[in-house]
């Protein structure tokens, strides 16, 4: 096992290029997720305040 | 036919029926791809175990220059036929574009200190990645630099489309200079001069890399369609 994370004297090189990989395509995914998962939830809840109230919602835009 | 699928809610139909699919290969190829750099594939007689490094270093490398190369065309199309879709296309691509070329030049820089003693030098292959690094970072900024997204779309669609006059310079730049960088040994004319057993790891992580792009990618456009949409409901324009 110590042989395999050691990787023939290399493993601080190799170990943090695969840290940074996993890491960022990690984070990059679940930014990517929160972010549409936040819009989509904002989409539903204007539609439906809209549906709501379509008398305000025009008096807003006029 | 391209009409067809350039609506953004017919586009976002097909693309959420492939999104579990292109998610789970990512899933397999990934699985697949790490058992072989770091079990199954064998030390390089010269580079030893630092071998393992270009399993993720050339499949990012391939990425950063394979995604521009999509912003560009999606730009062009955005340019020409003024269609939102190809925008929203350009705009999503754009951060997992600027994350592998990041890892790019980090995995390569990894690599550089044991094998040339170096993290870093000026020739022209690493230099001109470097360069696209900041056309990403540019293309970003000026993405969000207008209050209105619409306004920074042709500005970002304009440097985007100058700047892939980079990537024939990063493609070549191992042939036209000396460079410290070694020229290419996988696209080769008379076939790749790469053993099999180390060809594997880099396709399947090369496979997973671009299957990944496509499954983050339909979840950043699905955001920007929403924040289209999101603009259109608080302007009071909304059609559907």
């Amino acid at each position: 096992m110590n042989e395999f994370i050691e990787m023939g004297g290399y493993g601080a090189f190799i170990w943090p290029a695969y840290g940074a990989a996993a890491l960022l395509m990690a984070g990059v995914t679940i930014l990517s997720w929160k972010s549409m998962r936040q819009r989509e939830a904002l989409v539903e809840s204007l539609r439906a305040s809209r549906r709501k109230a379509p008398d305000e919602a025009m008096e807003t835009i006029s | 036919m391209m009409h067809r699928f350039a609506n953004p809610t017919r586009f976002m139909r097909v693309a959420n029926a492939i999104l579990p699919w292109t998610a789970g290969l990512t899933l397999l190829f990934l699985g697949a791809g790490l058992y072989q750099a770091l079990f199954a594939s064998p030390a390089d007689y010269q580079q030893g175990e630092t071998v393992r490094i270009m399993y993720v270093h050339v499949p990012s490398a391939y990425m950063a220059m394979m995604i521009y190369a999509s912003i560009a065309v999606a730009s062009a199309a955005s340019l020409i036929w003024k269609h939102p879709l190809a925008d929203m296309i350009a705009r999503a691509s754009a951060p997992i574009g600027a994350v592998f070329t990041f890892l790019c030049l980090l995995s390569g820089s990894l690599w550089g200190q044991p094998m040339w003693g170096t993290w870093w030098v000026w020739d022209a292959r690493l230099t001109s990645v470097l360069i696209l690094f900041f056309l990403y970072l540019g293309y970003i900024a000026l993405l969000n630099a207008f209050d209105d997204p619409a306004r920074g779309a042709k500005p970002a669609a304009i440097l985007a489309l100058v700047g892939a006059v980079n990537l024939p310079v990063i493609k070549f730049s191992v042939d036209w200079w000396n460079t410290l960088h070694q020229p290419a040994s996988l696209v080769k004319m008379d076939g790749p001069a790469v053993d099999p057993a180390m060809l594997l790891p880099l396709l399947y992580m090369a496979v997973a890399f671009t299957l990944f792009y496509i499954s983050v990618g339909i979840l950043r456009l699905r955001a920007e369609i929403a924040g289209a949409r999101i603009r259109n409901l608080r302007l009071g324009m909304t059609h559907d």
